[in-house]
């Protein structure tokens, strides 16, 4: 069982924890072409080793930003997502 | 050399020398036709049908490892075509169909065996969703009959159908069944490489050639090659391919695990799949339970699994049969899989031209081989779609015609 820091309750089990999304997506403007708005919902890095993701502690409901590495699974930290840049 | 009962026997006889290696072990050329990416299933079988049926063999196959050592080595060789949408359908049962005739094609036993399947209902709703089922895949022209709780019973005797998730029955496809992985990818290889392929293990794909915005070939650890097309079937790692050619995918790589325990008695004569939990299991011939259930969710790239999901997944095996609760576990490992938004693969070009894709398959790749393989090669050989292929196209996400089957055929990916 691996853990992960929420920023709110500190570490947790694994089993907590939901993955949201890949972070630093911006939402196209509202007239964008349907290629953008699908690049937008639907494309993804998906990259292998050093990555920020966005994720959700279920029994605090609070959404933050974890970087991580997607190979080797090691954590490098957790920040709220409130005040993140 | 060709296989049969009557070079076994004569083998036998002269002290098994005639053995051959299956497949040459070639330096990569300068320049081909047609390169590969990716040695596993899809791969191979995309090499082995631009090779026989388009004639194109002046062709490489271009593998990191060895042959058949990513997921084609590490699922658990259930072979179906139990989806629900008719897109689906077309696609996984002309992969079931060809298996039909694997072995006889390809003078290679790949142990397909059509042993059934069975999806279970665990309510009375649900029982429901599987009429709703079974009759939109005999509309698509897909076997399947529908089984009462006193059917599964005597089908399936060691099932235990009132357990935390009780079994009221299921949707049987007898057409489904077993094969034996390692084979596949052994059987295209060597049909393959006596078509005049070479196929080139331990060469790693740094970068792709482009030239006035076309692919041209690829950078490998072992030099430039050149090729007038290139088609990618790299599962997992697709994403780190779009990378370095400058393309988009909406695919995540996730972990899935697999488990096999150690040979029992002959016990189980089908696969079994308990949607509830997201178990399924199967005997192999060796004698192993071979099972597995759900993705880890945690988007990864390391080849092993994390330990809240094995507890489940066995969790599940025990539930379904008792009798499997002290049987010991021999192995467990992890592939890593390519996960679309719905749950279908994609197949077509990739938005850098000149290179065409085969990826997306998600936890399923491996009963959909002879397919990927068949359309990428016509893909690659023709530039342009086959009618199974086209509503696969990475366009869909753009013009929202999704195939979403995790929805629609309780695929548990």
């Amino acid at each position: 069982m691996q853990r992960f820091d929420c920023p709110f309750c500190g570490p947790r089990p694994e089993t907590e924890f939901h993955f949201a999304a890949e972070a630093g997506k911006t939402r196209p403007v509202r007239d964008c072409s349907d290629a953008d708005w699908a690049a937008y919902l639907h494309m993804v890095r998906n990259a292998k080793g050093a990555v920020c993701e966005i994720w959700v502690h279920r029994p605090c409901r609070e959404m933050f930003v974890m970087e991580r590495d997607s190979a080797t699974m090691e954590v490098q930290g957790s920040t709220a997502l409130r005040g993140a840049p | 050399m060709s296989y049969s009962t009557l070079s076994l026997f004569w083998g036998g006889l002269t002290g098994h020398r005639h053995w051959r290696p299956a497949w040459r072990e070639p330096a990569p050329k300068a320049e081909y036709d047609a390169i590969v990416i990716g040695g596993g299933g899809h791969g191979l079988a995309t090499a082995y049908y631009l090779a026989k049926l388009h004639g194109i063999t002046r062709v490489a196959v271009i593998e990191k490892g060895w042959l058949g050592g990513g997921n084609t080595g590490r699922n658990t060789t259930v072979i179906r075509s139990n989806y629900f949408h008719p897109e689906s359908a077309a696609l996984y049962d002309l992969a079931v169909r060809l298996y039909e005739g694997l072995s006889v094609e390809l003078n290679y036993n790949v142990m397909f065996s059509q042993r059934g399947m069975l999806v279970a209902a665990h309510s009375e709703a649900e029982m429901e969703l599987a009429a709703r089922q079974l009759n939109a895949m005999r509309l698509n022209g897909v076997d399947s009959e529908l089984l009462s709780r006193r059917q599964v019973r005597k089908r399936i005797p060691l099932l235990n159908l009132d357990g935390r998730y009780p079994i009221e029955g299921g949707v049987w496809q007898g057409r489904a069944g077993t094969g034996r992985h390692d084979a596949v990818a052994w059987g295209y290889a060597r049909a393959t490489d006596r078509l005049g392929v070479d196929l080139l293990q331990q060469t790693e794909v740094t970068g792709f050639l482009i030239e006035g915005g076309r692919c041209t070939g690829v950078e490998t650890s072992r030099g430039t090659i050149r090729a007038g097309v290139v088609g990618a079937a790299v599962a997992g790692h697709s994403s780190v391919l779009a990378g370095l050619g400058g393309y988009a995918l909406p695919i995540t790589s996730y972990a899935l695990q697999a488990f096999v325990t150690e040979p029992l008695k002959p016990c189980l004569d089908c696969v079994v799949l308990a949607p509830a939990h997201g178990t399924y299991v199967s005997q192999s011939d060796k004698g192993g339970l071979v099972f597995g259930g759900g993705l880890d969710r945690i988007p990864s790239y390391a080849q092993r699994g994390t330990m809240p999901v094995q507890e489940q997944v066995i969790a599940g095996l025990c539930d379904m049969f008792p009798s499997f609760a002290k049987v010991k576990l021999l192995r467990h490992w992890g592939g890593i899989v390519d996960v679309t938004p719905d749950s279908s693969p994609i197949i077509g070009p990739s938005g850098l031209p000149g290179l065409y894709l085969n990826c997306g398959w998600g936890t399923g790749g491996f009963k959909a081989i002879p397919a990927g393989g068949w359309l990428l090669a016509h893909l690659m050989a023709t530039g342009a779609h086959h009618e199974i292929s086209r509503p696969f196209d990475l366009d869909r996400f753009v013009t929202g015609r999704l195939i979403d089957e995790g929805a629609a055929a309780w695929i548990a990916h």
